[in-house]
Parts: C-alpha cells; structure tokens; sequence
C-alpha cells in the first residue's frame, strides 16, 4: 500500500506559507535599493518613538514622548538646542539628521511585549522608521530589541534597568544608555555599608519577573560581599497590590534591613504597606530597621508621598545636578513642559541625540554604519559625566547615582536628593561577568 | 502561633474589602438578577472620591516667595491652601489631614447618584437580555469608567494618606502576652476592618428591621409576587442598587490609605470579589460576607514565606482552587439558596 504526501493539510500548509510569502513584508525582501531597512528619501528621515501610551507605566511614557519631542525639536533647530551645545560631540547642528528634517511616529507598547512589538513592527513597516527607541520595561526592551534586530534597525533602549537587556538577551543591533541592575548593586553596597554597617540581616521581596530576579541577584552579592547576609528572599506577584501578608512576617524574621526589588505600583505598595507596618520605626538585633529601594523613579516616588523619606536608592539621573548638560536640558524642558524631567525623559533625549550623533559622523544612516560609530564611543556632556558605549555588549558606562529620598522637600518634584555620584570605574564589569553571561552579541543586522 | 494571628489580622483587612464588595454585588443580583462587572469601577470611583476631596480641600493659590527659587531658579511660588485663609493654618492643617475620613459624607450622596444614573440610564435595558450581555455592557462601562478616571487623575497611585492620629501602628501582640514586634498592625487597617463591620451591620439591620427591607426582601424572594401586591419593586430595587454603589463606594474611600488609588485598583478587586460571591452563594448576604472574610484570611496565609517556598505559586491561585472546589462540589456556594446555579 503506498501512502500519498498530498493531503489536503499539505495543500493548505504549501498555500499558507506560499501566501505568507508573498505578503513578507517588504524589510525582509532584497529589493531594497539602499542596502538596507527604510533607507530614509533625501528630504527627511523617519524616527518610532514605542512607549507606554496606556497601562500602568503610561505617565513615564508620557515623561519619555515629551523628552523625544523636544530632542526632535533640537535637532531640526527649534528651541534653545538642549544639549546639544554641551555635547562633548558637536557634529549636530540643528539642521535634522544628514541634512534631513526628522520626523517622527509614535507606537503604545501598552507595557507588554506583544503590543510593543506589533507597535513596533508597524512603525518599522508601515511608517518606514529606521530607528525604534523607548520603552519602560526591561520585558518589552528585550522583546523590542530582537525584533528590530530582525528587521535591520537600530533599537535604542528607554527605561530598561535588567541585567540581561546588556546580558543575555543582547544584540548587535541593540543599544543601552540606562544603568542596570549590577551597577545599583555596585554603587548602593558601598553607600549601605557606611550608613548602615556590615552586620546586617537582609530581606528580600522580589517582583516575580525577568528584572525583579536579575536585581535581587545583584543586590545579594553586592551586600553579600561587603559582610550582610541574606535571611529569606520572597517573590511576589506582579499584580500584587496589597503586600501585607508579605511584610508583616518581616519583623520578626530576624533581618533588620528589608529589600524591595519592586518597581512602578509594586514600589508604591509595598513601601507604603512597609512604613504602615511600622517598619521604619522599629528596631531588631538591636539596630534601627531600614528599607532599601534599589531603583527609584521619582514619577512614581510620588506615589508613596512622604514614605520614601530618608530611604535609599538608585537611578539614573536626576534633575538636581548641576552639570551643563544637565542644567540645559531641564532648562529647555523646564520651559516647555513647566516641570522637571524624569530620569526617563532623561534616558530617552539622550538616546535619539547619540543615535544622530553617530548617523553623521557615520555619514550613513545603515545600521551597522551607526552601529560601529557607537561602539566604544565615548562622550561627555549629557548629564552622568564622561561616558562609554562599549563595544563588547552595547552598554553605556558612567557614573550612576546614590540616592536618598528628601526629608524636608522644598517642591512637589524635590523628592530625592542626591547622596553620591559613584563614579563609572567602580560599578564597570568584566563583559563575561556571570550576572550578565548567556547570550551573545551576534552580528549586525542591516535588514534590506 | 503569633505568625498565625498575625495573618489573621491580615486576611480581615483586606476581607473586610471582598465581603464589602461581595455585599453590593450580591445585592445587585439578588435584587435585579444582574451581574454587575462595574462593581470595581464603582470601588474605584470611591476611592477617587476620597483623592477629589482631598484636591478640593487642599486647592490653593499661588504666593510668591523671594527668597527660594524653583528648580529653573525663578522666584518660589508657594501654594498657599484656600482652606488656611479661611480657617488659619491649625484648623485649616486639621481639615486637610482629616480629608480621608471627610470623604465620607461627600462620597454618599456622590455614589448613590452614580448609582441612580448607571441603573436608570444603561443597566435597566438589559435586564430582559441574557446574563452574557449583562456581563458585557457592565465590563464595557468598567472600562470606560476606568480610562475617564486615567484621563483626569493619571496613570500613577495618588497618595491620601489616613489623618495623622492613625498613622504608624501597634503592637497587638504585647497586649496579648507575645514578644515585642511578634505581632504588629497597623493602625488604620484596624479603623478600616471595625468601619467594614459598621457597613455590614448597617445594610442587614436595614434591610431585616425596615419596612423598606422588609419589601425588598420579599422581592428578592418573590418579585411577581411582590409587584402583584400593588407595589413598585422596581423603583425599590432601583435605590438598593445606589446603596450597593454607596457600600462599594465607601469601601473605596477608606481603603485609599492603605494603598494609593490608581484607576486600575477596581478591576484588581473585581475579580475576586466575584469569586467571593460564588463561594459564598450567588444571592446570599451573609454568605457573600462570610466568603469575603475567609478567602481574605485564606489568600493571607498562602503568602507567607513558608506557603510561598513549599507550595510555589500558591498565593495566586489559593482563591481559584477554593472557587473550583466549592463549584465542584457544592455549586450553590456556601449558603447559597437550593437551586440557585444548580440545575
């Protein structure tokens, strides 16, 4: 009996990917002129702005698409220029990008990975950007970053603060200004052990995700190394609201130092709940009690209203330092938006002038061009001090900041204040650190 | 055995919130046989109450102050609150820090409104319709109740915190012969817990010892009946369902201290509530009470660290797996009426 491979299944399988074939959108195709993705006309040139326009994160969003208007507005021209004239790089001269005016799009990341990445493919192939930037997750930055390494553009990250964004899960075409969670660990320990000494009893409460793990991890063997040990480390649930049942067993668990590696309305929460319980006043094994939040963000700091005083913390910029770069840019956000920038806001004009930036000097806008100019770039005058783009996993390197949240606030936005500016050199790592192991780079992808 | 007292006192805070919620949303549906998914907007819209209130009474006008600059290093213009020229600094302090609480009185009358105008407006055409466009006209209106409340307030938790006097929180367990901090809690979760017992109380006493109850009751038992007698139901079940938006209501406005509102708080609470009502019995008040309590007391034990590190992943589907066990195995819920979800 002899059995025929032609069924109808296999007709209709031969159909579906002979149609899928034929409807392959037009970035993977060969027929691109340029060599590569959405090689931009003559005239101007195409930028995706994919941020949380709806969702929990959809404030910062909002804080990174004003930051994105204004660099836009820089760059064509308009406006005081920012930054521009503080950056140690002055190839940009208000006249858009190679000469062409920049235009933009913006997507909603929704602040999930599927959503972003539709919103970004959409921009990619319907709109023809050539850059996608943004993002205020780390899920959603990884998610973003291997589809635009896919398709042959530039991703250059938002808000992402994981590990494995630089980690594991890096790519060639992918590019990080923001700290991580190594660097908060590096940069907090040494700041823990000089106020709070090195006989300390940690207790962990971890989002239960990607970036949750990679900072618990980081901020264990940080303060593991400088003498405290790790009496318990709890995962809650993301859409946990009320961490009651989690905190009040804290107390009496022998630890005197509580960890909240819980970022956005988790932080809120579990913070609020922590100071509810008194945990700020009380004592164990003889010492006052404290809490360490490893990553603030002051847009949602303000959540939790005065509980976030006198706490520790890290971030990536804030509004109060006084270097140029710094002072021109809150100045010209300032003016416009009539409030300070979010270290998001931050992150993200830095982004788009570094990606303009090593377009022209590049003097092309084909990825892996940009890509090579901004490998072991190094730069000054955007707010953290002389920085590098490293080659080897595409993460930026400067100084990152220790801080404190404000007893007395003079403002509404005065919440934090700045306890120390830890300089790169001590929160630098070996690219093949074990936090940050498992992936590699690969190759640059220029699409087309 | 402290730590089991210790997640007792937990569950009943945030029971206290379930069988608020299980109230009115069994309330709906025993009287007007529908299932409310606007039951946690409703919540929320509570809560932003209480955020409104307090925005009111902190409204301010601008001084400006010579000597400190803002962060663009223009002269500081300080708010100076309404309520401080009206009333002087203390009283006025006093006002602002007892916003919480004040938002009681301005939240009835506010939600009963709300109430009035969802029922009489969209929810009294779908009383005909099958349960499944009832769910779906009432989880559309959540939704949009949500993204107007995110239109006007943000995206980000608000703080309200509770009037000074409760902050911080005590430790039970002295009191009752354990060691210091062995057992510590929160002052206001306590206010909140014994005010979840006054609005219970309040609802069965009006509902068992008034005229008013009395009929209701008997048209939650017997409608046709009821309305054969010559008496407008309708209109009865109509105000029931404003108290049961001003008992959610209020729910949201005390529980705004122990976590900042955001516009999603409601849909959190929703679910579970629902869940709450099915173990309790669809149609039993007391039953919706009593799940409300123990399931609260139950999610609170399943996350401690030693359920979390044993049975990982138990602390989220603790109330699934009693809902699954309860319909499996005695479908009407805990005391839920003989026929009631049964065939």
């Amino acid at each position: 009996m002899t059995k025929s491979n032609f069924s109808r299944r296999g007709v209709l399988k031969t159909g579906a990917i002979a149609g899928a074939g034929l409807a392959l959108p037009t970035y993977l195709r060969a027929d691109s002129h340029a060599g590569f993705t959405n090689a931009p006309g003559d005239s101007e040139v195409v930028l995706g702005f994919n941020v949380p326009q709806t969702g929990p994160y959809a404030d910062e969003g909002a804080d990174e698409l004003r930051a994105y208007e204004l660099a836009v507005e820089h760059l064509n021209g308009g406006g005081d220029g920012g930054m521009l004239s503080t950056f140690s790089s002055q190839v940009l001269d208000g006249t858009g990008i190679l000469g062409r005016e920049v235009k933009y799009v913006t997507g909603d990341t929704q602040t999930k990975s599927d959503a972003a990445r539709a919103s970004a493919r959409s921009m990619i192939e319907k709109d023809g950007a050539i850059m996608i930037t943004g993002g205020s997750s780390s899920g959603v930055a990884v998610a973003v970053q291997a589809l635009c390494q896919e398709a042959g553009v530039i991703f250059m990250a938002g808000l992402t603060h994981s590990n494995d964004t630089t980690g594991k899960d890096k790519r060639a075409n992918g590019f990080r200004h923001f700290f991580n969670s190594y660097m908060t660990g590096a940069a907090l320990a040494p700041v823990l052990a000089a106020n709070y000494g090195n006989d300390r009893k940690a207790y962990h409460l971890t989002a239960d995700y990607n970036w949750g793990y990679t900072t618990e991890e980081a901020i264990r063997s940080s303060t593991e190394a400088i003498g405290w040990e790790t009496v318990n480390a709890v995962k809650t649930p993301l859409t946990q609201t009320d961490f009651s049942s989690y905190i009040a067993p804290v107390l009496n668990s022998g630890a005197d130092v509580l960890v909240l590696n819980h970022y956005g309305g988790n932080m809120v929460n579990s913070l609020t709940n922590a100071v509810q319980f008194g945990l700020r006043e009380a004592q164990a094994n003889g010492q006052n009690f404290e809490i360490v939040v490893p990553l603030y963000s002051r847009l949602m700091a303000r959540g939790a209203g005065a509980n976030v005083k006198g706490i520790f913390g890290s971030t990536n910029w804030h509004w109060s330092l006084q270097d140029e770069g710094s002072k021109a840019f809150v100045q010209s956000f300032g003016t416009k938006y009539g409030f300070p920038p979010s270290q998001a806001a931050h992150t993200t004009y830095v982004q788009t002038l570094l990606y303009a930036d090593a377009v022209t000097r590049a003097g092309s806008f084909n990825p892996c061009a940009v890509a090579e100019a901004l490998e072991d770039y190094e730069f000054d005058g955007l707010g953290n001090g002389k920085t590098l783009y490293r080659g080897d996993d595409h993460q930026c390197f400067k100084d990152v900041l220790v801080v404190k949240g404000k007893e007395n606030p003079e403002n509404e936005f005065d919440l934090l204040e700045i306890v120390e500016v830890t300089p790169a050199d001590q929160v630098t790592y070996d690219p093949n650190h074990p936090q940050f192991q498992g992936g590699a780079l690969g190759t640059c992808n220029p699409g087309a | 055995m402290d730590q089991f007292i210790l997640q007792i006192l937990n569950g009943l805070d945030k029971g206290s919130a379930y069988a608020l919620i299980a109230l009115g949303l069994t309330l709906i549906f025993g009287t007007l046989g529908v299932v409310n998914f606007a039951h946690g907007a409703l919540f929320m819209l509570g809560s932003f109450c209480a955020v409104t209130l307090s925005k009111l009474l902190s409204l301010s006008h601008k001084v400006v102050d010579e000597t400190r600059t803002d962060f663009l290093g223009n002269p500081l213009q300080v708010d100076v609150p309404y309520v401080h020229d009206w009333f002087g600094v203390a009283t006025g302090d006093a006002i602002i820090d007892w916003a919480v609480p004040l938002s009681l009185l301005f939240a009835t009358p506010v939600m009963i409104g709300i109430g009035f105008i969802m029922e009489r407006g969209l929810i009294k055409h779908f009383y005909k319709r099958p349960h499944a466009d009832q769910i779906l006209v009432t989880f559309g209106l959540a939704i949009v109740i949500q993204e107007v409340v995110k239109y006007y307030y943000g995206a980000n938790p608000i703080p309200t915190p509770a009037p000074s006097a409760f902050k911080g929180s005590f430790d039970f367990g002295v009191l009752i012969g354990f060691d210091v901090n062995a057992i510590i809690y929160p002052y206001w979760r306590l206010v909140y817990f014994f005010f979840s017992l006054v609005i219970i109380g309040a609802v069965f006493a009006f509902l068992r010892f008034t005229t008013f109850g009395m009929v209701v009751r008997a048209g939650m038992a017997d409608r046709e009946t009821v309305g054969l007698l010559g008496i407008d139901i309708d209109k009865r079940f109509t105000i029931m369902f404003g108290i049961a938006a001003a008992v959610a209501g209020l729910a949201g406005v005390m529980y705004v201290p122990i976590n900042p509102p955001n516009y999603h708080m409601g849909m959190d609470f929703l679910v579970l509530s629902f869940v709450v009502v099915v173990v309790g019995g669809m149609g039993s008040l007391p039953g919706a009470v009593a799940a409300g309590f123990l399931l609260g007391i139950l999610e609170s034990f399943a996350s401690t660290a030693w359920a979390v590190s044993n049975l990982p992943g138990i602390n989220q589907v603790i109330i699934y797996l009693v809902a699954i066990i309860i319909l499996l195995t005695r479908p009407r819920g805990l005391m839920g009426r003989k026929g009631v979800m049964e065939e």
